[in-house]
């Protein structure tokens, strides 16, 4: 009896599975965060391909009203100017003492035209208002009302190159961090110069911080000095989150 | 070759082979997801109900499981708005917090996977294979008010049966296992999804389901603990009906 022609139950479901996996193998990140041979760096790459596997690109997270926002503790870095960084406390405390006037925000890298933004002129741009829940990794939440304008504007306006795969930011207190193209295209991805109606506080990253929504708080990083577009997976060193002992990725 | 019988004189039906690999890799992944579970509640040892809950909010409980607890490191309220102090407020942090979620937070998320993935096979294997219809879960007959109450009883003297080797599961045992399968098990899981950014962007039913973001970490919280719960008695149990015989059943098979 030839039986290699009929279709049995298992052929069907390995067949299946074979297929949904060879789709779901086309939405794999083409580039994995450096682990260093760490174990919880490892698994922290696994996460994020399966979130970027599993999870749909363009969800976006609840958006509250006014009248939920909350009380909204500052923690890390609540001033910059009082820290001991040569080249950057003193800076900043210069740049806060002019209310930020003199205050420039460079957009360089795998961009067509590098360009600088004052504070005015990111203000003239189309701005986005959203109210958000804010998810700490020690465990707490606030929600708290951001205005800012997308950075996909920002990128826009510098034409970021067909190469670019990751948007690095550095900060007034030294942390350099990086997120990839598909949260920095997000439509919830803003460059906050406001909180709940007011300029930002000083303690929640004046003049300038980003709003990463799909992650936990620590990517919304405060006190941006730099944004730089890249092509590789840059770790940020010994000022970035993995050579210090932090997950990269926190969609969790 | 000798057949090992119960004293029912029936043959013993060993764990199988799928059963016992999974078993061990579980409890290796339950316990660092303990582990590391407390060191990440050790950061923010408050509890809350509903989607927001922090140091400038009345939390639900306070556990005294940190230098964090009740930690007094704050700059004075300001209000955000007009409102004056009622309203939402802001204060800096001046303590220096305990802090150790760089690895906690990653090695639970690594224990976690390690749970997920054997977990679902051991549910398709457990549903294909009929291994639950046939050990775990209760059957009509045994849910009967006198036999529960026989093994109540018996429990409660502490008159254990001498172990077999395999599933011959009393009733309190089988409603044991189904409740910590079926229902703690997948909580956890669902509660600890609840508390991911990304996820709850992609499916925020899981959010409106678990009352909020802070609920979902409560719920988690004694979930865990009922899981703590289910494994010092499981231990008791083993030790108490034969570790020896246990050990060689879940491990050798024999």
């Amino acid at each position: 009896m030839q039986k290699s022609g009929l279709i049995t139950r298992r052929r069907a479901i390995v067949t299946g599975l074979a297929a949904a996996g060879g789709l779901l193998f086309t939405r794999l990140p083409e580039s994995l965060p450096t682990t260093h041979g760490n174990l919880l760096r490892m698994g922290d790459a696994f996460t994020y391909a399966a979130q970027r596997v599993l999870l749909p690109s363009r969800s976006l997270v609840k958006e509250y009203t006014r009248g939920d926002i909350t009380s909204f503790p500052a923690t890390g870095t609540v001033d910059p100017g009082a820290l001991d960084k040569p080249g950057l406390s003193d800076v900043y405390r210069g740049l806060q003492h002019a209310a930020f006037a003199d205050w420039r925000l460079p957009v360089e890298g795998k961009v067509g035209t590098p360009r600088t933004f004052s504070l005015a002129e990111l203000k003239a741009l189309p701005a986005r208002t959203q109210v958000t829940r804010h998810t700490c990794e020690e465990g707490w939440t606030a929600i708290g009302e951001w205005t800012g304008v997308p950075l996909r504007t920002v990128l826009d306006a510098a034409g970021i190159l067909p190469t670019a795969r990751f948007v690095v930011f550095h900060s007034y207190d030294d942390w350099v961090d990086s997120i990839d193209l598909l949260d920095a295209l997000h439509p919830q991805t803003i460059l906050a110069y406001g909180m709940n109606g007011r300029d930002l506080p000083l303690a929640h990253g004046a003049p300038l911080r980003l709003r990463v929504e799909r992650q936990i708080g620590y990517k919304s990083m405060k006190y941006l000095r730099r944004i730089v577009v890249t092509d590789e997976f840059d770790d940020g060193g010994a000022k970035g989150n993995i050579q210090n002992g932090w997950a990269w990725y926190t969609g969790i | 070759m000798d057949q090992v019988t119960r004293a029912s004189g029936r043959p013993v039906d060993p764990h199988a082979r799928w059963v016992r690999v999974i078993h061990w890799l579980a409890a290796a992944s339950v316990l660092t997801l303990a582990c590391s579970g407390f060191a990440i509640l050790m950061v923010h040892p408050r509890l809350y109900w509903g989607q927001v809950g922090n140091d400038l909010t009345p939390p639900l409980l306070e556990l005294p499981i940190s230098r964090n607890h009740q930690h007094g490191g704050w700059t004075a309220p300001q209000p955000f708005f007009a409102g004056g102090p009622d309203g939402p407020v802001t204060a800096s942090r001046t303590y220096d917090i305990f802090n150790q979620n760089g690895w906690a937070r990653s090695l639970h998320f690594l224990a976690a996977w390690w749970l997920v993935l054997p977990g679902v096979v051991y549910l398709l294997a457990g549903l294909g294979s009929g291994h639950f219809r046939a050990h775990l879960w209760p059957r009509a007959g045994d849910l009967g008010p006198r036999q529960v109450w026989q093994d109540v009883t018996a429990h409660l003297r502490f008159r254990i049966p001498p172990a077999v080797g395999g599933p011959d599961y009393g009733v309190l045992q089988k409603c044991a296992y189904t409740a910590v399968v079926f229902i703690v098990a997948p909580l956890m899981v669902l509660t600890g999804l609840a508390m991911s950014p990304a996820v709850t962007a992609a499916y925020p039913v899981l959010l409106q389901v678990s009352g909020g973001y802070q609920s979902a970490r409560t719920v988690h919280f004694f979930s865990s603990l009922a899981l703590v719960l289910f494994v010092l008695a499981h231990v008791v149990m083993v030790v108490a009906s034969g570790f020896t015989r246990q050990i060689r059943g879940m491990t050798v098979g024999r």
